[in-house]
């Protein structure tokens, strides 16, 4: 099963570091890390920016470029159905297939501005590898939900809107909803609540993750600082870590399950 | 060779097959024609295991389907549609099917040669024509020595030159041992070739022969009168 899952991925791989898309993708990478490296000394500042355009575009390109290219590629599923190919094999080769080039991108994107100017600052190695996982969790997190939507629904045009929606829903409606929650109700004890709810979007913890390693809980917001209050750095980061790992696992068994009782 | 027995389909409250059983021997070419959204293709998919029964059982082999995959190696199949991953090429799709159906030797590359798929190798899919990506189709459904070969709707497309090299491969193959299964919503070049005939209409069988026992010359007139008469009619 393993040696036919590597199989899959490779050509899938083949396929897409092919597509236009993705050179723009690691061109957009490219060109806004080299800018930020090239007018900025301070590796924390260089760090928070890279963050929030990672976690503005990798779940926006991650989960509407999965949603496109599985519908695009009906036929070619259904083709591989009718071969000797275990729908799990299938499933996941499509899924790592998918996401390995994305992931690609982004390491090879701001990589190389990093290696250019790698020289210019002290790099802190430790928030460098949150910067660099929550990165790759990112693009797994989205392209899971992509796979999950694209299985459960068979209308193309339904399914991109919900992906949209996804998206939208968890980079600006989710913060909307929280500060109104804030603000209606500062009169009661919020913290355990507004902890909850961090774990319940996915781009939240990331952002979490990287606050608590950068020591600057208190510039970026509520979340931050409870999360700062009721954790200690370590352990949060710990915390966040697994559940970010759960919210791109979740939505892939639950979509793997889906795919193995399709009818295609 | 595939047996099928009182297979029922439905989609939510449409019935896409009702209580089909059928026999399908070793060695025979099967047509199974109708109009469209009569059930062919649903029939095929469920062979395939793309889809499952609602009610029924399907053995191929004498094996009975369950969702085990293995199965699949024995059988070929070349769909209405076929679409690969648009950046690759030709050559790749080849090599990918190889490694996964872990098959090296052994292989029938006639097809590819006779359609001369081999100047579209470094093409990509993306680039290729509706009836080149059919070819490719085609060859690729031959090309493992597959026992059982389904082939859903396979002229649509092609021309009458790549037709006849189809027709005569699937002639050959015939003569060699293999089973063959094919659709068509109209009556195809490929009529003359088949043994038996099975009839589908709303998602029944109403008609299911073999050649030597139609009386009618004309298998056309047979299929009209069915069209026309089927409401309100009996049918045996």
């Amino acid at each position: 099963m393993v040696n036919t899952l590597i199989k899959i991925i490779k050509y899938q791989i083949h396929d897409i570091i092919r597509s236009k898309w993705i050179l723009i993708y690691t061109i957009f990478f490219f060109a806004f890390s080299y800018s930020i490296f090239s007018f900025s000394d301070n590796f924390t500042k260089i760090v928070i920016s890279l963050l929030n355009v990672t976690l503005l575009f990798i779940p926006l390109v991650s989960i509407i470029f999965g949603t496109i290219y599985l519908y695009n590629n009906k036929e070619y599923i259904v083709f591989m159905l009718s071969q000797p190919i275990k729908r799990e094999t299938l499933y996941l080769g499509l899924y790592f297939g998918m996401a390995a080039p994305l992931i690609l991108s982004f390491l090879f994107g701001a990589g190389i501005p990093f290696l250019i100017f790698v020289n210019k600052f002290t790099i802190d190695n430790p928030i460098l590898f949150l910067l660099i996982t929550s990165g790759i969790l990112q693009t797994l997190i989205f392209s899971s939900l992509a796979f999950y939507i694209t299985t459960i629904n068979e209308n193309k045009l339904l399914g991109l809107g919900v992906s949209i929606f996804f998206w939208l829903f968890f980079t600006a409606i989710y913060d909307g909803i929280i500060l109104l929650l804030l603000n209606n109700f500062q009169d009661y004890p919020l913290e355990k609540i507004s902890l909850a709810l961090t774990f319940l979007n996915p781009i939240d913890l990331a952002r979490v993750l990287l606050i608590l390693k950068l020591d600057i809980s208190a510039l970026m917001g509520y979340t931050g600082a409870v999360f700062q209050k009721f954790f200690s750095n370590s352990f949060g980061i710990f915390i966040s870590l697994i559940a970010m790992t759960l919210w791109f696992l979740i939505p892939l068994i639950a979509g793997l399950k889906k795919f193995i009782k399709k009818d295609f | 060779m595939i047996r099928i027995k009182n297979l029922y389909k439905s989609y939510g409250f449409v019935d896409a097959l009702q209580n089909i059983s059928l026999e399908i021997e070793k060695g025979s070419i099967t047509y199974l024609i109708g109009p469209n959204a009569s059930g062919k293709t649903t029939l095929i998919k469920l062979i395939l295991g793309l889809i499952k029964p609602t009610k029924g059982e399907i053995f191929v082999n004498g094996i009975k389907l369950n969702g085990d995959y293995k199965y699949k190696e024995i059988i070929g199949y070349m769909p209405q549609v076929a679409n690969f991953p648009e950046n690759l090429i030709v050559k790749e799709i080849f090599n990918m099917l190889k490694e996964l159906r872990n098959n090296n030797s052994d292989l029938d590359e006639e097809l590819i040669e006779s359609f001369g798929l081999e100047k579209e190798f470094d093409k990509q899919i993306k680039n290729l024509s509706g009836g080149t990506r059919q070819k490719l189709n085609a060859s690729i459904a031959f090309m493992f020595n597959p026992e059982i070969l389904i082939l859903d709707e396979p002229t649509a497309g092609l021309d009458p030159l790549s037709c006849s090299i189809l027709k005569e491969k699937i002639k050959k193959e015939n003569q060699n041992g293999k089973t063959i299964i094919f659709t068509s919503h109209i009556l195809s070049e490929l009529e003359e070739l088949a043994t038996t005939f099975v009839f589908l209409l709303d998602g029944k069988i109403v008609l299911s022969k073999k050649k030597e026992e139609i009386k009618e010359s004309n298998l056309e007139d047979v299929i009209i009168s069915f069209m026309k008469g089927i409401n309100g009619e009996h049918i045996n």
